[in-house]
């Protein structure tokens, strides 16, 4: 082979994976969290349809981790959160178009066991029994589903027993793996994402708590697609939307 | 603060380990692939040097499958002496054994190639035994090149993020290492937490590199 088709070659090469990945004028950057993946993965090419040209580009991961990611630059168009303490991280430090603010979905925490398990866990309670040994959450610090989790454990006066037991994961879907592996005794997740691995993991029940559940989504500021950013919002409230995210076990907002 | 120092001495615990396992295993595989002649050493030391190449988040899917509870050694582990490495400082030292250890097995390997072999037969011809004429001999020539292999693996040790995160979690004081701490801190914002961690990283590893470049072979301003 001469020299110059080799060169040739290598430039057609970069070329070509110059494509990947760049982004296009139209392309809509909605970061969501982790629990909505599933769902959102169906309703993007559902709004691509009804909007000729438009391409929406997911990203996902816990929802502070995402706020994060916005406060630091990343050029996002659309931030859906799964709890108002995030999105409320990405108001005050003025993220968000003004106005562009709504719930969209509601959902449950639940209690879930690998489905062979033969620890005998009926209740949030009994996960303080001894031979309960790891329990996964979502951290905290970082993951709405770890919030609910410590919220609803705290008002159950169980926080203190069932902490050293945790085992902090960075995102709800990571929480889930740990149990479906049976890596650990029991875990919390919502309930959509039990779902997901019906055939995995045994629900054992929802937990109960006074702060109810709910799913904001908002446009970022600096997005470059506002008017696009707004329609996404639209759909996701649209009967249409709505439809997909009760399909997964989203609850209304 | 206090946190901080729980996450270096973790680190510093679990690198240590991992640098003291491959003295052992890396060691050992490096002589037997220099001075073994054995069919398919290309292919073993190619394998051997995969996770130096590979995702870090493939080689944690390959140790979580083997030795998660329904692993094939995580569930013999299990069965036989109640023992779980997954979400434990164990656990995490087996990931950065496992990911350092092309590091000290390479080295260790060119290190023993570069010793003349006539310097091992003339003490075999002055009656002294195998196991006399690696330690006291082979080791002691070649003994720089495996100690900067040794520097290096435990700077990567310390380093080590992804297969550990996968594979021993994130357990603040139990399993949350410096690199798995600065992840979270980003995470969840906390910027202060975060510099604090980087700055300790970036000078623990700062200081094995220049313990690692005086010892390397062909520094000469000690000798």
């Amino acid at each position: 082979m001469h020299a110059s088709t080799r060169t040739q070659r290598l430039i057609t090469l970069f070329a070509l994976l110059g494509a990947v990945g760049s982004a296009n004028a139209q392309d809509l950057l909605v970061s969501a969290a982790a629990s909505l993946t599933n769902a959102f993965k169906e309703l993007a090419p559902l709004f691509e349809a009804q909007h000729p040209g438009t391409k929406v580009l997911l990203n996902f991961g816990a929802s502070d981790a995402l706020v994060q990611q916005v406060a630091k630059g990343a050029p996002v168009d659309v931030l859906a959160c799964a709890d108002q303490e995030s999105m409320d991280k990405a108001d005050a430090q003025k993220l968000l178009t003004t106005g562009s603010r709504k719930n969209f979905a509601g959902n449950s925490l639940v209690l879930i066991v690998p489905t062979d398990s033969t620890l005998a866990i009926r209740t949030v309670a009994d996960l303080t029994q001894p031979l309960v040994k790891r329990i996964a959450m979502g951290n905290p610090a970082s993951v709405p589903a770890g919030r609910y989790t410590q919220h609803a454990l705290e008002e159950g006066k169980l926080w203190s027993a069932i902490e050293p037991k945790a085992i902090y994961a960075l995102s709800v879907r990571q929480s889930l793996d740990y149990v479906a592996r049976g890596e650990v005794d029991a875990g919390f997740v919502y309930n959509t994402d039990a779902a997901i691995q019906k055939d995995k993991v045994r629900v054992v029940g929802t937990v109960p708590s006074t702060v109810a559940i709910t799913y904001p989504i908002a446009t970022v500021a600096s997005g470059k697609n506002a008017a696009v950013a707004q329609q996404f919002i639209d759909y996701t409230v649209s009967p249409a939307g709505q439809a997909v995210l009760a399909r997964y076990g989203f609850l209304k907002p | 603060m206090e946190h901080a120092w729980i996450a270096l001495q973790l680190s510093l615990k679990v690198a240590l380990w991992a640098t003291a396992l491959n003295l052992v295993l890396g060691v050992g595989v490096g002589y037997a692939l220099a001075r073994g002649k054995f069919w398919g050493r290309s292919v073993l030391d190619a394998a051997l040097t995969l996770p130096m190449v590979m995702p870090p988040t493939v080689l944690g899917y390959y140790l979580l499958v083997i030795l998660g509870r329904k692993g094939v050694v995580g569930a013999w582990l299990q069965d036989h002496f109640g023992v779980t490495l997954i979400f434990t400082w164990q656990g995490a030292v087996i990931a950065a054994t496992v990911v350092a250890f092309p590091l000290v097995f390479k080295s260790a390997r060119a290190a023993f190639e570069a010793v003349d072999t006539q310097l091992e037969q003339a003490a075999r011809v002055l009656g002294v035994g195998e196991m006399g004429v690696f330690f006291r001999v082979t080791v002691p020539l070649a003994w720089r090149g495996i100690l900067a292999g040794l520097l290096l693996a435990f700077a990567r040790a310390m380093g080590e993020f992804g297969a550990t995160l996968m594979v021993a979690g994130s357990i603040p004081g139990k399993t949350q290492t410096l690199s798995v701490a600065v992840y979270e801190a980003v995470q969840a914002g906390q910027d202060d937490t975060a510099n604090l961690l980087v700055i300790i990283t970036s000078l623990t590893c700062m200081a094995v590199l220049l313990l690692a470049g005086r010892l390397a072979p062909g520094h000469t301003a000690h000798r």
